[in-house]
């Protein structure tokens, strides 16, 4: 086959094209990256002695690392090409299993918090049941999967909110300092860098990307396709349960109703994650910095005193702008060969 | 309405000098031909003859460099906004047929008068009426209520042939207009393919012009008046039906034989490879099949024929009903074959659909290169970047894909580039067998020739190499055997001085003959 191995096209010639596409490229990387700081910087300097503290950045820290876990969570079904819109009520019904059980039952708080994470291992297994074994659209799977959860957290709990949880737990979330940043950013720290080493550098992360992205392709190639996004579903349960944790730990309580409107910020930080670092594609550190922004935004536009409804108005533009801009990174890809 | 004789002598669709060229190829070049009303014409050709370019042209879709079309005295203005063919009084009934399953027969049948009549109210029993009267009148009897997916396969070709009559006579009051049928015959009985005939004839008899696309030489034959044969964009023949011989045809459709320059026959064979023995799935009838290390084996037939199912069902891509495979010393029943158990026999598949199951495009293509690599010659866990992208450089550059450039995401690449990646992804696994549909579909002359000599390298290093294909041309190159499949047996096997194009093309051809003389009893009852 000598013919067909010619020499590679001399790359001489476009030299500085290439300089060019690499500079944008890496500039993409890391835009958000600077807008970030960009937003930082702007509330610096209109509110310096309220918004640039030490204590403002910690609790936007500690009390975020709930949200940050529940976007990675959420990231791991998109990346096989599966939606899960049970998160937020999962995470809702895990806090509320810990309060009954640990409150009401008396369970210590390891039980309740492996009951907690059972729950989430449950729901993942029933969202993958229903979506792999009847081939329904995942979409409607875990739409209906997490109304039901919702309805089972206002069933266990009254409707009421239960206080009192074990201070153990309080304490290893949100007390407990390290460096002056809760325990909790830790935690969302090392499941970011766990999920990143394995999408990034384990063939498993491999094969959920090719699920995700041809499914044909994965199933030719000998990738059990059905097991990768069980393991998907499995994982993103565990990982809202695991935020449910953390989310009765911030608060010492677990109320019914708050946590199932987290669900949109986790869609809006995903999807302005797939923007940075890895620009294209879900990925944990673009997920965690996604969130950090656009906490920092809410925490800066509340401190010049608006009013709530700023959440929803940034949430959902946040949520909108970012596929738009992903939509932009697609077609800039092509445009530029 | 009348089939009278001077209507029929007259020239109804007029075209003239029509050209298209893809990229500085001429693939239709300077086509004229003309069909009088009432005439059945027919259009024969190979893969890439230009047939279905010049049907395109003729429905609107593409717009022609060159030349001019009439229809009924009146010049089409080429191309046609999409959809708006109808209103010149062209109807096109393509193999797929463009029905909707879910939906009732009436639905199908008056689906534009449904969606565009000014009264919001649907009327349910006059519509099933009408449609019914409609289906009835070319003696069919098809329950309008039925959902189209309950048909036969021939009745749902039939409905979509009396919609698309009916289409035309909205527009021409019933007289001319022109019904394109697209090759509607393939997966048809030969009883089913008559009624099909008869409802056409009758059509053409109310004045209609009908061009008739087909492999089929028979069936061409025996349906139309006329025919054109189209070769490499030019027409080849303008044959009147009646007075040409099968031969005739068949000389027009292969051309005369170009001396290609065959790779040799690969001189080594290292003992059987691969043995399959009653192999049997949908469309298939229990095949038995045994290739030899180092051999090239190519499985052909006109569409429908079943060649192309071989591959997928060896490789568990599809589920065969029974049959059992012989590889590598282990005994492997077919029906429980899965892609990963086929590449744990040392088994790769190529298929044909290269952007749905080949390739996936969003992803680069050191990432589409290196998967089957990983658990193997790169490690499960802690998999370095660096290390992937110097094993994905390194095949880029053996398979000579363009741009050199691993990080590159595959939908950037051209087809022949997509194809070699796809090969460099299988054949670094070092496959016993190696399974291909249509290789060199949409890839571009040069990296045919490259892919060409992959091929044949993997085979001159021992491995087995099943390839399907509709290219007669390409199994030529590259293979040492052949096998020609019809109506989902193997009607004949060719080697030697015997794999060329042309026998193999006459062959395809001959294979329909047979299914014709077989079923006469048949076919006069259901005449009667």
């Amino acid at each position: 086959m000598s013919e067909a191995v010619t020499a590679s096209p001399s790359s001489a010639g476009e030299n500085p094209r290439h300089g060019r596409r690499r500079f944008l490229l890496q500039l993409e990387r890391f835009a958000l990256l600077i807008a970030w700081l960009l937003i930082i910087a702007v509330f610096g300097f209109i509110a310096p002695e309220t918004f640039l503290t030490w204590p403002n950045f910690s609790t936007i820290f500690g009390s975020q690392a709930v949200l940050v876990i529940l976007t990675l969570g959420l990231i791991i079904p998109l990346t096989a090409g599966d939606i899960d819109l049970s998160i937020a009520q999962v995470l809702t019904l895990s806090s509320m299993v810990i309060a009954v059980l640990n409150v009401g039952h008396g369970w210590p708080i390891g039980a309740a918090i492996a009951a907690a994470i059972a729950v989430g291992l449950l729901t993942g297994l029933l969202n993958a049941f229903f979506t792999l074994y009847f081939r329904i659209h995942s979409l409607i799977v875990t739409l209906g999967t997490g109304t039901f959860l919702h309805g089972v957290t206002l069933w266990i709990s009254s409707s009421r909110t239960i206080g009192g949880i074990d201070w153990g737990l309080v304490n290893a979330t949100i007390l407990t300092r390290f460096l002056g940043i809760p325990l909790a950013f830790y935690y969302a720290l090392a499941l970011a860098l766990l999920l990143l080493y394995v999408f990034e550098f384990t063939s498993l992360g491999r094969k959920a990307l090719f699920v995700g992205r041809g499914r044909e392709v994965a199933r030719l190639s000998g990738i059990p396709v059905t097991r990768m996004r069980l393991i998907c579903f499995l994982a993103s349960g565990v990982f809202a349960s695991i935020a449910g944790v953390l989310y009765a730990g911030t608060s010492g309580s677990a109320d019914p109703n708050s946590g199932t409107q987290l669900m949109l910020p986790a869609f809006a930080a995903a999807y302005l994650g797939a923007t940075t670092i890895s620009p294209g594609r879900f990925n944990p550190l673009g997920s965690m910095i996604a969130v950090y922004l656009l906490v920092t935004g809410i925490t800066g536009l509340s401190i010049l005193g608006i009013d709530t409804f700023v959440q929803d108005l940034f949430y959902g533009g946040a949520l909108v702008i970012a596929v738009a801009l992903s939509q932009l990174v697609r077609g800039r890809e092509e445009s530029l060969t | 309405m009348s089939g009278s004789a001077a209507e029929n002598s007259a020239a109804n669709l007029v075209v003239e000098g029509l050209t298209k060229s893809f990229g500085g190829t001429k693939v239709v070049d300077s086509v004229s031909l003309t069909v009088n009303y009432g005439e059945i014409h027919g259009l024969l050709g190979h893969n890439g003859s230009g047939k279905s370019t010049l049907i395109k042209m003729l429905s609107g879709v593409y717009a022609p460099d060159g030349g001019r079309v009439t229809l009924g005295g009146r010049e089409l203005p080429l191309p046609l906004p999409a959809g708006e063919f109808n209103r010149y009084g062209i109807a096109v009934v393509h193999q797929a047929l463009g029905l909707v399953p879910s939906l009732s027969v009436t639905e199908n049948l008056l689906a534009r008068r449904l969606v565009r009549q000014a009264n919001p109210m649907i009327r349910w029993g006059r519509a099933h009426r009408e449609a019914r009267a409609a289906l009835s009148e070319y003696g069919l009897a098809i329950d309008p209520q039925a959902a189209v997916a309950d048909l036969a396969p021939v009745e749902r070709a039939l409905v979509a042939i009396v919609r698309a009559f009916r289409e035309i006579a909205e527009t021409t009051s019933g007289k001319g207009g022109l019904l394109i049928l697209d090759e509607p015959t393939p997966f048809l009985s030969r009883v089913d393919v008559e009624r099909l005939f008869a409802l056409v004839r009758a059509l053409a008899g109310q004045g209609t012009s009908v061009i008739f696309v087909s492999h089929d030489v028979d069936e061409v034959k025996e349906l139309t008046h006329r025919a054109t044969v189209l070769r490499n964009g030019l027409i080849a023949a303008s044959l009147t039906t009646a007075s040409a011989s099968k031969a005739d045809f068949i000389a027009a459709i292969v051309g005369r034989h170009l001396g290609s320059e065959r790779s040799a026959a690969s001189p080594r064979r290292g003992g059987t490879a691969i043995a399959v023995s009653g192999l049997a799935t949908a469309g298939l009838a229990p095949l038995d099949l045994e290739v030899e290390a180092g051999e090239v084996l190519g499985l052909t037939g006109l569409v429908g024929s079943g060649y192309d199912r071989v591959p997928y069902s060896l490789y568990g891509a599809e589920v065969a009903t029974d049959g059992i495979l012989t590889i590598a010393g282990k005994r492997m029943p077919l029906p429980g074959m899965s892609p990963a158990r086929a590449i744990a026999c040392g088994m790769v598949l190529v298929p044909a659909d290269r952007q749905g199951a080949g390739i996936a495009e969003g992803l680069t293509v050191g990432e589409n290169i290196v998967l089957p690599a990983l658990g193997r010659s790169l490690p499960r866990f802690f998999v370095r970047a660096a290390r992937v992208a110097r094993h994905a450089a390194g095949l880029v550059q053996d398979f000579d894909v363009r741009p050199c450039d691993p990080g590159r995401l595959m939908r950037e690449l051209s087809g022949g580039n997509q194809q070699k990646v796809v090969l460099a992804k299988w054949l670094q696994t070092e496959p016993g067998v190696i399974l291909l549909d249509e290789p060199t579909q949409g890839v571009d002359v040069g990296a045919r020739h490259q892919v060409y000599g992959f091929i044949r390298d993997a085979a001159a290093r021992g491995a087995a190499v099943i390839c399907a294909s509709s290219d007669h041309e390409q199994l030529e190159m590259i293979c040492d055997r052949v096998l020609v499949f019809s109506h989902g047996r193997v009607v004949a096997s060719l080697t030697g001085s015997d794999v060329n194009k042309s026998t193999i093309t006459e062959r395809c051809l001959d294979s329909l003959a047979g299914t014709l003389s077989g079923t006469p009893v048949l076919l006069e009852e259901k005449l009667q």
